[in-house]
């Protein structure tokens, strides 16, 4: 297979070094501090922040251990991926480990939860922390016994001197581990087990809250409820950032079991921001949203009421009209992966007037809603001029809720609490904002009347949910390609009108083409909030550029899949850039090739067929192989999935991986059938499932094949890459079931519907 | 207004307004929080609890009308999740999130009272208003399988 593009695991900075202290009672911490966290935090090395170490392994006497989850977690199983990679290097049992959420502290470092990043960037870190830990009990253990350590080996918790039978549990050794010389990094490097031995990574491990689960225990964000809790439910403007100017809060005041209702004025930065509202405040949040209904408000919808997808659509149309053939802009500089204005490489005008064939297409992908199940929220506590806040976000940041609360960012203590689902909405953090500042409002009114502050929990219905998000940007492709004689593509261009949509400049088949024109024009003006929803960019990028592929493989007359794999084989253009390891990228499609039926799917009968597509995101490879039949009335039945994943040398946890894998495939049939969110008057205009049907079972298939190839490349996520190819893996497949070359997003509106 | 009803086999009088959906009397009044709220206007399950036996959208019933008929939550099974269904869902590492899998559950255990061994058709009818947004299905379906067939035996 592959040779690894990096030698070694990513190193870490020599200055990193174990934190150990005693417990009172005979157990032992065993923390990880990096000088640049101690500096933030104001001290360092010597300092007194560096009494405050980053914990992450509690020996107990018992000889059980807490390992402490430092990022949040939204369902990818980071909870339980972090510790299983601690445990496996400290030698111990996972039976014998207790997993603990950490609090959100500058010590621990980054804990976010985005990007497909929490294993790429803590996975050495969390194997130095645990090999330290064990390090350290063979040494109190070769003092105890007085023999070398080298002679010592150890297993579930215990170290082990063969040549004289005898055993103690790690547990027994705490105390005295505390005095022994803390190991260097060159000794704790030297000290990692060899992948080979591995016990706990690698294996198939339950997430440590599925008991919690399966029983309903309170383990969500919205399950939060500290005692004497008030609800609050928040009215927004339909149109984007519209501003409350009057509302009938005194009537609203006066329901039954209503206790507070107050107009919030806007705070904090960007998506980020609370925007203009009104809050209402009562015992259950079934009262405080009912009463919702009896608002009047007045408005002032802002300039952004006259922007709709109508519009959006028919400028995009417009300025492809007039751009679409202009010479391209000069390169940018640098060009990051799916970033920069554009590309422009060699002369596409010119190789279209004498190429032998020249097709052209247009593509376009909606807005969409990222709507996990668990609708927005967070609770928080103002009391004394400080806030404490539960919050379900996935980059948690003090400055939010401090924003919201009018405090300084110091004066907040964040809990992270695990949530329904992230898939990037809850990158960003308006609700902290929002509750920062009810939180502080309520307390503020009960002050005046005499009474003791209160926590308040926030709660956003679905249609605020879906009416008040970051859209994923709804995207405009205006392609080109040509052909030579003998099939082989010989310019691509594609026209990109943005509406804050990634320009994919970088984009395969850039790379593998002599011209490559990558061109784009703003939409203006444009004032819909816009974010990452799960795999950006490519979760639409790879529909259309995968689809628009697909159809120079059949107008060359080939075989798509092998077409795009005589493509990588011929780097063109400059090659590749962005990171793209084209043999990687056809080490997934060979795989998901030969696990497949993908060579007789000749024999396939009529209104079944096969698709292919695979993508590079997010550092990981996919491909997916999709076998689907398509009757006369346009019902769409998936019967077969094939999946080839390459994220490198090591699956964490297999089970989570597998189950990510479903659920990319799973979320790649909601964009492709039915979700897509429109803009009227500056607002969206779905607001519920009704309107946004997600998958259901009966729809997904049951024949799904999953395999993981082992690269030697380092271990990289998997939260993301798994959904973009399976868009186009099964608009291709409906290609070549029906013909219909599916070009708009979603194909519920072009009459389709799943069988 | 009061109302008494049986909740996890236990009865409970709670003073709420008559339009109040059960689903906010078992989270805010009773907390009992296992129960999920996911879009409000029976679209996505995740309210799913029993009543008589059958799985109701409890962000739909009003609690003046749910009388004296059981409702049973996620919390009505073992706290040891000895229950075959929970024992499956444990065994295949069926969530993803988890915010579902309560209403996925509590819809699972009204099929399997009903139809001790469904058929894949079988599965699909009586799960299909129990929207998982992380896309679990294929561990959830055979996680019923699983725990129909322990069952058997
Ligand atoms: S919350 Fe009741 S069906 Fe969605
Ligand atoms: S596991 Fe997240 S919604 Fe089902």
């Amino acid at each position: 297979m592959a040779k690894s593009d990096s030698t070694n695991l990513p190193t870490v900075d020599r200055r990193t070094f174990l934190q150990v202290t005693a417990l009172a009672g005979g157990g032992l911490l065993v923390g990880l501090s990096f000088p640049d966290v101690l500096a933030q935090r104001g001290g360092g090395p010597g300092s007194g922040a560096a009494l405050l170490p980053d914990i992450y392994i509690t020996i107990h006497p018992d000889n059980t251990f807490t390992i402490i989850a430092k990022n949040p977690e939204t369902g990818q199983g980071v909870k339980t991926a972090l510790p299983m990679i601690i445990a496996d290097e400290l030698d111990v049992d996972w039976s014998q480990v207790k997993v603990r959420q950490a609090d959100l502290d500058p010590k621990y470092g980054s804990q976010i939860e985005g990007g497909s990043r929490a294993i790429p960037s803590n996975y050495q870190n969390m194997r130095l922390v645990g090999a330290g830990g064990r390090l350290l009990m063979v040494s109190a253990a070769a003092a105890m016994w007085n023999v070398p350590a080298s002679e010592l080996t150890t297993g579930s918790g215990l170290v082990k001197h063969a040549g004289s039978g005898r055993t103690a549990t790690y547990g027994s050794l705490a105390s005295r581990a505390a005095s022994v010389p803390v190991p260097d990094q060159a000794a704790i490097t030297a000290g990692l087990k060899n992948p080979k031995d591995f016990k706990i990574i690698g294996k198939r491990t339950r997430g440590v809250d599925v008991k919690d689960i399966v029983t309903g225990r309170p383990v969500f964000s919205i399950d939060v409820a500290p005692p004497n809790m008030l609800y609050a439910a928040f009215e927004k403007c339909s149109a984007f950032r519209g501003k409350v100017v009057s509302a009938n809060l005194d009537e609203i005041k006066k329901m039954p079991g209503i206790r507070h209702a107050f107009i919030v004025e806007p705070a904090g930065q960007g998506n980020n921001a609370a925007v203009s509202g009104v809050a209402i405040v009562a015992d259950s949040w079934w009262i405080a949203n009912d009463a919702r209904r009896s608002l009047k408000i007045t408005w002032d919808e802002g300039a952004i009421a006259s922007q709709s997808s109508v519009g959006y659509t028919a400028q995009a149309k417009d300025l492809a009209a007039k751009n679409a053939s202009a010479p391209p802009p000069p390169p940018p500089a640098g060009g990051g992966r799916g970033g920069g204005g554009g590309a422009a490489i060699g002369d596409a005008e010119a190789a279209f007037k004498s190429a032998a064939k020249v097709i052209e297409a247009e593509y376009f992908f909606p807005f969409l809603s990222h709507a996990p199940l668990e609708p927005q929220n967070a609770t928080a506590h103002f009391k004394d001029g400080k806030l404490e806040i539960w919050s379900p976000s996935q980059i948690p940041s003090l400055q939010h809720p401090a924003a919201g609360a009018g405090i300084a960012p110091e004066n907040v203590t964040m809990h992270l609490v695990r949530s329904g689902g992230g898939f990037g909405r809850r990158l960003v953090s308006d609700y902290d904002t929002e509750i920062g500042s009810i939180a502080r409002k309520v307390t503020d009114e009960r002050a005046a009347q005499g009474l003791p502050s209160v926590p308040v929990k926030l709660l956003w219905t679905r249609e605020d949910d879906m009416g008040h998000d970051q859209y994923r940007p709804s995207g405009y492709h205006f392609f080109k390609a040509a052909l030579d004689g003998a099939g082989k593509l010989v310019a691509f261009r594609d026209y990109v009108p943005s509406t804050q949509s990634v320009v994919p400049a970088n984009e395969f088949p850039r790379g593998f083409c002599e011209n490559v024109w990558v061109i784009s024009t703003a939409v203006t003006p444009f004032d819909v909030p816009t974010g990452a929803l799960r795999a950006p960019p490519t979760n639409g990028i790879s529909f259309v550029m995968q689809g628009f592929v697909d159809e120079i493989a059949i107008a060359a007359g080939k075989d798509p899949l092998q077409y795009r794999i005589d493509l990588l084989n011929s780097p063109a253009g400059g090659g590749p850039t962005g990171g793209f390891n084209p043999a990687r990228a056809r080490g997934v499609l060979e795989a998901v090739r030969d696990m497949s039926t993908w060579n007789r799917r000749g024999q396939l009968p009529k209104g079944t067929g096969m698709g292919v597509a695979f993508q590079f995101a997010h550092a990981g490879y996919v491909a997916y192989i999709v076998e689907a039949a398509v009757d006369a009335n346009k019902a769409v039945k998936i019967n077969r999935v094939w999946c080839a994943v390459d994220i490198g040398r090591q699956i964490v946890n297999p089970s989570q991986a597998e189950n990510l894998v479903h659920g990319g495939f799973v979320e790649g049939m909601s964009h492709i059938m039915n979700w897509e969110i429109t803009i009227d008057r500056g607002g969206a205009v779905q607001r519920n499932f009704n309107q946004y049907q997600p998958t259901r079972m009966a729809q997904v298939p049951t024949d799904f094949q999953v395999k993981f190839l082992q690269t030697d490349f380092d271990p990289t996520g998997l939260g993301e890459p798994s959904l973009p190819p399976a868009v186009p893996a099964i608009t291709n497949a409906i290609f070549a079931a029906n013909g219909d070359r599916i070009r708009t997003l979603p194909i519920g509106k072009l009459g389709y519907r799943w069988a | 207004m009061t109302y008494t009803i049986t909740v996890n086999r236990e009865r409970h009088t709670v003073d709420v307004p008559e339009r109040m959906p059960l689903l906010w009397v078992l989270r805010d009044t009773l907390g009992l929080k296992g129960t999920k709220f996911g879009c409000g206007i029976a679209q996505c399950g995740a309210c799913t609890v029993l009543i008589d036996g059958r799985p109701a959208r409890s962000c739909q019933v009003q609690i003046s009308a749910v009388g004296a008929r059981p409702v049973l939550t996620i919390e009505s099974l073992p706290q040891e999740a000895t229950h075959p269904l929970q024992q499956a869902w444990m065994e295949l590492d069926v969530p993803q999130c988890g915010y579902c899998q309560a209403g996925q559950i509590m819809t699972a255990s009204a099929l399997l009272t009903q139809t001790p061994n469904p058929t894949d058709e079988q599965i699909d009818t009586a799960m299909n208003g129990v929207v998982c947004r992380c896309g679990t299905y294929v561990r959830i379906k055979q996680a019923i399988k699983q725990a129909a067939s322990g069952r058997k035996g």
